[in-house]
């Protein structure tokens, strides 16, 4: 029988495990849920206390650079996190293959796209350019 | 390999006979919280949209979000938060290796359902005292 291809068996597989895409899906899950509990700790405590509290107060709260940082390090590394988890989730549950595929694409630009918005709008704020 | 029933027989693990142990509660709300999260990431990210855009449109939004309907949704994803946070540090503990004999696994539960009842009091508590 003839070899489908030249790649040694070894090089087809180095560095992947049997789901295909090796440990970086898995590593990278556990990385940013680290650094989600400093940051997720820190941001509810900002979010909360300028929620119902004024436009001025927000503005002024989210002007500060720790403050944004937080917020921006917190909605970055939070989108990252829930798109390697739903992506899971996706896989696990939604056995259509059309429909799984639709599902997997629309969560990694959802996920990119609202990251995008929270992290745009907060360094607005912090550069002085909204309220 | 299908049966002669059309592959109609019960299928294992039998998830709707068998009483649900503790750990397979608390895994599929890891997920479930995971998944609710989605929701407050939506709602995180149109309060800073809306606060970079306009006074105006930033009463609207942070009014929908501090009415009774919005307290309600945003402490249900508090404690959503919380318990994702503390099961999450349990997983992060087993992909050491430790913890996972019957004994620490049930007093590691214990302790992530007292942590997120902890932290959701207390954060509620520290952030109405802020407002």
């Amino acid at each position: 029988m003839a070899p489908e291809s030249f790649r040694t068996d070894y090089n087809r597989v180095a560095g992947l495990g049997s789901a295909r895409d090796g440990t970086g899906h898995w590593w990278t899950q556990r990385l940013t849920a680290i650094a989600l509990v400093p940051l997720a700790l820190a941001f509810v405590l900002l979010f909360g206390s300028s929620l119902g509290g004024g436009h001025e107060a927000a503005i002024e709260t989210f002007r500060r650079p720790l403050a944004a940082l937080t917020a921006i390090l917190f909605i970055a590394v939070g989108f990252f996190h829930l798109q390697l988890g739903l992506r899971v989730v996706i896989e696990d549950y939604v056995h259509g293959k059309r429909l799984a595929f639709t599902l997997l694409i629309l969560n990694v630009l959802l996920c990119w796209g609202l990251a995008a918005g929270g992290v745009f709008s907060v360094a607005r704020i912090a550069f002085g350019y909204a309220g | 390999m299908a049966g002669t029933n059309g592959g109609n027989r019960p299928l294992s693990p039998h998830a709707t006979i068998y009483r649900w142990p503790l750990n397979a509660v608390m895994s599929i709300l890891h997920r479930m919280t995971g998944v609710g999260m989605a929701l407050g990431a939506v709602l995180v990210v149109w309060w800073f949209l809306a606060l970079s855009a306009s006074p105006d449109y930033f009463a609207f939004v942070d009014r929908l979000m501090t009415s009774i309907a919005g307290d309600f949704v945003l402490t249900c994803l508090l404690a959503a938060l919380w318990y994702h946070l503390c099961n999450g540090i349990r997983h992060l503990i087993w992909d050491t290796g430790a913890g996972l004999d019957e004994r620490s696994v049930r007093r590691s539960a214990v302790a992530g359902w007292c942590g997120t009842a902890l932290l959701t009091v207390g954060s509620l508590l520290v952030i109405s005292n802020g407002t």
